[in-house]
């Protein structure tokens, strides 16, 4: 079976797979074709940086002193601490994480509700290995001409050289992308000697082989089937865009009636219009989904334009698209918004002498708009409205509030439990002991040594168990526990009344940091 | 039922030719790929029943190929946990308690496994929080029966306390006086016991009974009333009341006198065990 570069040939393969029995469909290969321009320099940056940060961020080294992890960022799930740069978290502080998590969701709704599905099309993980393995096929097989050729080419020696050397080039990066998760795990450079020697842990053979294969398989072979029929986020877009959504689209009141130029008759003239008036005809690979609002300010099409349009029906935008579909259909769910297609669209404009942006950047509530000829409104004013200054004013009051949390941390962390079973012990001599079980953290690279007073109405005797005097030592990064002992002498106040406010007091014997905790002595109450 | 498949306009896709009362259905192809990931889940499944204790036959479950239960995990589970404290625990149950070091690893393992040994067994007498209740005794107190020291508390332990089991528990027994003294001679000397343990008394009744104290249960609880660790006779003086301290309590303790037994648990916990549990109550509080 053929494949050419026509369109409609390829839909008509699909309406012949689905006519019928057809209930399922096998994959259309889509062999995106090679373009330049803003938007695909701006991608390549992006894929740059974003894959620099995932594979080298592990590398990044840290002096945390001796006793402390040296990795910039590390995930410690042994001894459950997730390093940040200067930040370390305990588990008790996973708020952070929580804070940083509704961050994230924030921020997603901001950008989705300002420029539609930017990060579908520039920052997720699935478009940006895709990109990377579409460069490698297009470096070893060609471009999207010579891809297709190779397609229809029958099993030879050539073809068994090109596709293994982009399935082993491929598996090269698939490795090297497993291998740099679990370097967030460990300290790198150790897990790398142990990865090479055999001598690293089961679990990380595991998560490497399981990476290497998600990564070869979604990136290989699934590509935009992972976006249309995995991926949930293609169906919550829709709910989080509205009209004033910057997103990718086809102007078609400038480019219809789309045809080669001066080469159309009426009769193709009107056949086109008819099809706009009834909407896409051939569904293709996605559903044609309306954006709310659409259908019913879309006005009647300009049948009666004597003039065609701006749209020389060159494909341009549907070769490059690596979703492969046809952005003249309008808004659909398969769109990743790559916006690939404006700078393919922009280049056939610019040598036709037309203006640029045929396809471009723009809200749905401008079309309406450019259709009675009054000018777009500027982006700002689309970007700039109630929805998306709440949304960052969120966002931002978040970040405040956390990063005003990580600068108020204690640098003393102690917690103080009374001991409840019993309340109260009677001595010998007709004192009254309570006791407290003393949680104390000690968040630094070092040991240290903290003081414990407690001050109260009574003349309180404090006793740490175990120890003489009243000193106790805290290993680096690690909490200690210490029961203390509160003694009220017979019959004072204390330890006749039901409660007394104490106070305990933490110091560091170096440095002098002082934290306080409050809490309260049981004596015997009324009888 | 089945026609061919029409072209719908609205949504620019085929029906599936389907037709029911008037309802027809529109054809959305599924991927392929995605039916075989259904077929490999299912062929996943099977494989699984048979892996895993799955069929049911009349007597339980087809064991499945890989031999496992939940059973099994748990009890390889307790085994490897053995096995890694296998070197603590046997250093535990050959240390010298009263020089282990507080800063050795088979201190806190002692400390921690004497807290689940002391759960499991001891808490039904003594409290949960080891406070004790009348007739058992408080252990996070300083005050000791039979004495407070690492190497007391484990013999207690160890062999009990009056009981017919074992030939080494601590014994002692205190007379019932009912038989010997004088109702008013048991008045005046639980005076004298409310005077030296400086409750309220009377002090003309109390000057009687100190003689009579002195006659009478100065052997075991010493001339000045202060007990004897050795017979398990408690300190008087102290604020400490194992059977209560109140006029009516003590009068009762006199004329009946008190017979507190702890069996023995050298038998029943392991040498660990009972080392452990020894550390454990020893750093209640009260050790000495």
């Amino acid at each position: 079976m053929a494949v050419n570069d026509d369109r409609l040939f390829r839909r008509a393969q699909v309406m012949e797979g689905a006519g019928g029995t057809g209930l399922y469909a096998a994959r259309e290969p889509i062999f995106p074709r090679r373009v330049s321009g803003t938007f695909r320099r701006l991608k390549w940056w992006l894929m740059g940086g974003t894959l620099a940060i995932y594979y080298l961020t592990p590398w990044i080294r840290w002096d945390r002193g001796a006793n402390l992890p040296d990795q910039a960022v590390l995930v410690d799930m042994a001894h459950r601490r997730f390093y940040f740069f200067r930040i370390e978290i305990w588990p008790h502080e996973f708020y952070f994480v929580a804070g940083l998590l509704i961050m994230a969701g924030l921020g997603l709704f901001l950008f989705t509700s300002a420029f539609g599905r930017v990060w579908c099309g520039y920052a997720c993980p699935q478009t940006v290995w895709t990109d990377l393995f579409l460069l490698v096929e297009r470096r070893i097989e060609g471009d999207r001409n010579a891809q297709i050729r190779l397609w229809n080419a029958p099993w030879n020696f050539r073809k068994c050289c090109l596709r293994f050397s982009k399935w082993v080039v491929w598996l090269v990066i698939s490795l090297v992308t497993g291998g740099a998760w679990v370097f967030y795990f460990a300290d790198a450079p150790t897990l790398m000697r142990d990865l090479v020697l055999f001598q690293a842990a089961p679990v990380a053979y595991t998560t490497i082989a399981i990476l290497m294969l998600t990564t070869f398989i979604l990136g290989g072979f699934l590509r935009e089937q992972v976006c249309i029929y995995m991926c949930p986020w293609p169906r919550i877009q829709a709910a989080m865009m509205d009209e004033d959504t910057l997103t990718v689209a086809y102007r078609d009141w400038r480019g219809e009636p789309r045809g080669k130029g001066r080469r159309r008759t009426p009769e193709a003239q009107a056949a086109a219009a008819a099809a706009r008036a009834g909407g896409p005809q051939m569904g293709g690979r996605s559903p044609f989904v309306a954006m709310p609002g659409r259908t019913k300010e879309r006005p009647a099409p300009a049948v009666a334009a004597p003039e065609p349009g701006d749209c020389v029906d060159c494909n341009a935008c549907v070769n490059v698209c690596p979703m492969g579909i046809d952005i003249r259909d309008g808004q659909q769910m398969a769109c990743i918004t790559c916006a690939l297609c404006i700078d393919a669209c922009d280049d056939v404009m610019e040598r036709l002498g037309k203006p640029r942006g045929l396809i471009d950047y723009i809200a749905l509530s401008d079309e309406a708009r450019e259709r009675a000829g009054k000018k777009a409104e500027s982006p700002w004013r689309h970007i700039f409205r109630p929805r998306t200054i709440i949304y960052a004013s969120l966002w931002s009051f978040l970040g405040l509030a956390l990063v005003y949390g990580l600068l108020i941390r204690p640098v003393i962390d102690i917690t103080v439990a009374p001991v409840r079973n019993p309340q109260f012990v009677t001595l010998s001599d007709g004192s009254l002991r309570n006791s407290y079980d003393l949680r104390l953290r000690n968040k630094h690279g070092e040991a240290r040594r903290f003081t414990i007073h407690v001050s109260g109405p009574a003349a309180f005797v404090t006793r740490l168990e175990g120890r003489d005097g009243n000193e106790m030592p805290v290993p680096p990064d690690a909490t200690a526990l210490q029961r203390v002992h509160v003694i009220a002498p017979r019959n004072s106040t204390a330890s006749v009344t039901a409660r007394t406010d104490i106070r305990f007091r933490v110091e560091d014997v170096i440095s002098g940091e002082q934290v306080y905790k409050d809490s309260h002595f049981n004596g015997r109450g009324v009888r | 039922m089945s026609n061919p498949a029409e072209h719908d306009p609205v949504t620019g896709t085929d029906t599936t030719g389907h037709d029911w009362d008037g309802i027809r259905e529109l054809n959305t192809p599924l991927p392929r790929w995605w039916l075989w990931t259904f077929y490999l889940t299912i062929f996943w499944g099977i494989g699984y029943t048979f892996a895993y204790p799955a069929w049911p036959l009349l007597q339980g479950a087809t064991p499945g190929l890989l031999g496992y239960s939940t059973r099994g995990e748990v009890a390889a589970e307790i085994a490897a946990v053995d096995a890694r404290n296998a070197e603590l625990a046997g250093r535990l149950a050959s240390a010298d308690l009263a020089t282990l070091a507080r800063d050795d690893p088979a201190y806190h393992f002692g400390v921690a496994g004497g807290a689940a040994v002391f759960r499991a067994n001891c808490s039904q007498c003594h409290g949960a929080g080891a406070a004790g209740a009348p007739g058992y005794p408080n252990l996070l107190d300083d005050a000791w029966l039979w004495g407070g020291t690492p190497e007391a508390i484990e013999y207690t332990v160890r062999h009990g306390i009056r009981n017919e089991t074992d030939e080494d528990a601590r014994w002692s027994e205190m007379p019932a006086f009912k038989d010997i003294l004088e109702k008013t001679d048991i008045t005046a000397v639980v005076e004298y016991v409310l005077s030296i343990s400086q409750q309220d008394n009377d002090a003309a009744l109390a000057a009687i009974g100190q003689d009579i104290f002195a006659d009478n249960c100065s052997s075991c609880h010493g001339a000045a009333g202060r007990g004897d660790q050795q017979q398990g006779a408690p300190d008087l003086t102290d604020a400490i009341w194992l059977y209560g301290g109140d006029r009516d309590a003590l009068t009762h303790t006199v004329r009946y006198a008190r017979f507190g037994v702890m069996p023995p648990w050298g038998g029943r916990l392991s040498e660990d065990e009972i080392k452990a549990v020894t550390l454990y109550v020893h750093q209640l509080g009260g050790g000495e």
